[in-house]
Order: C-alpha cells, then sequence, then structure tokens
C-alpha cells in the first residue's frame, strides 16, 4: 500500500527490503505537539473520509513516483485520538541520492495537507475542543494554523 | 426532485448531530444543495471553503446531481 490510513499506533521500522539502487531514505514523522497557537493541547483527534483520502492519498504517491527521481514513496496517516507525542503521519522517500528523497518527502506532506480529506480537532486542557482549520498549512512560510472556528 | 445520499464528516456533522441522512431536493447543483444545507444547519462557512465529494471522488460544485448520488461536503482539510 502507497498510501494508508490506521487507527492503531504508526510502526516506523523501515523493511531492509528496499530497492537494491537506493543510497538515501528520507522520512519525515508529523507528531503531536502541546502547544498550538499558544493553547495548552492535551490531544488531538483525527477523521478521515476513508474512500477518498485513500484514492487522493494514492494519486499523491503516484505523482511522486513519476516526478521525482525516487524509488519508493510510501506515507501513513493516524485517525483516532491521539496522545500528545503520538505520530500523526509517517512519510518515506528512498532515492539514489539523498536531494530528490528530501524533495519528495516535503512534495508528500504539503499535498497530503492541501488534499486528503482528513480533519484535526483539538483538545485543550481547559477542556474545550476545536476543529482547527489548516487552509494554509501547506505554505512553507506558514506552517500553523492560523485560523480556527468552533462550533 | 432528486434523492440523495449525504455523509457529514467533522464540523459538518457537529451541526447535523448525525453522519448521514437520505435528502430528497429540488436543487439542481452541488453548489445549491451547499446553500440549501447551509440554511438548514447554520453552517459557518463560505462557499469558497468547502469542496464536494460526488461518488467519492472530489467534483466541481457546479455538478449536476444526480438520483442516488453519495454527497460529501468537505470543509477544509487539516491532516498532518
Amino acid at each position: 500500500m502507497l498510501f494508508q490510513l490506521t487507527n492503531q499506533p504508526i510502526e516506523t521500522l523501515i523493511s531492509s527490503s528496499l530497492h537494491p539502487h537506493t543510497g538515501g531514505i528520507v522520512t519525515f514523522e508529523g507528531r503531536v505537539r502541546a502547544i498550538n497557537d499558544d493553547r495548552e493541547v492535551s490531544s488531538l483527534e483525527y477523521e478521515a473520509y476513508p474512500e477518498l483520502a485513500l484514492h487522493e492519498g494514492h494519486t499523491i504517491i503516484s505523482e511522486v513516483l513519476e516526478q521525482f527521481d525516487i524509488l519508493e514513496a510510501r506515507a501513513i496517516h493516524r485517525t483516532g485520538h491521539l496522545a500528545i507525542g503520538d505520530i500523526a503521519v509517517w512519510i518515506m522517500s528512498a532515492a539514489v541520492h539523498r536531494k530528490e528523497a528530501f524533495a519528495a518527502t516535503e512534495y508528500i506532506i504539503n499535498a497530503i495537507k492541501t488534499s486528503v480529506p482528513i480533519w484535526k480537532k483539538e483538545h485543550y486542557s481547559n477542556g474545550e475542543a476545536i476543529w482547527v482549520r489548516c487552509d494554509r498549512c501547506a505554505d512553507e512560510h506558514n506552517h500553523t494554523a492560523k485560523e480556527v472556528f468552533s462550533l | 426532485m432528486t434523492t440523495l445520499q449525504i455523509t457529514y464528516f467533522a464540523a459538518l456533522r457537529d451541526t447535523t448531530g448525525y453522519a448521514e441522512e437520505t435528502l430528497t431536493t429540488e436543487m439542481a447543483t452541488a453548489k445549491a444543495l451547499f446553500h440549501e444545507l447551509t440554511a438548514k444547519y447554520h453552517w459557518p462557512f463560505a462557499e469558497t471553503d468547502i469542496q464536494v465529494a460526488i461518488n467519492d471522488r472530489y467534483q466541481s460544485t457546479d455538478t449536476l446531481l444526480k438520483e442516488g448520488d453519495r454527497i460529501v461536503f468537505i470543509p477544509p482539510v487539516a491532516g498532518g
């Protein structure tokens, strides 16, 4: 599976059965942090629209395999309730040389943030919970959510 | 009149109180249906905030609705 959703803790061990030409592997782990926009976060809840999320995720990985000079790429995204420090998303790109693997991995995380239908509810230490708007999270100059809304 | 299966996720489900409903509507397009549902459920989103999936694929909000379509309105995503 090039792109997976899981409600279980993400295992980050990389198989030793990678393409024999692999010389550089770049992995990215997105983890749940205890603070966002100056608010103390106690946990996160991720919800996916599975049928479309899997389709879009596969499309992203397939595009990367075509457009970048890499040998393999994979991504896994968590769903469900996550604690501080848990891995929310894990991405791996393998290439002959590191430069393309770095570029492909960054492309994948930006594309996931832009087009894969997954939503994030932040639970705060004061008991409030808010669905986070992250419209511009893929913008390299603006990595944090700037707008939130409460229902 | 068109009968549709509508699924709600995340913030939109919080406004409806349920994840799915079967709805019969006179609206011809996904965009028109979005405005009908916004009025019904008081969604806090502009038309430009929302994308639509029809039968589990992104489509233009100008797409004409067909009998039995599965419709999902998608508020701004926040994965990663």
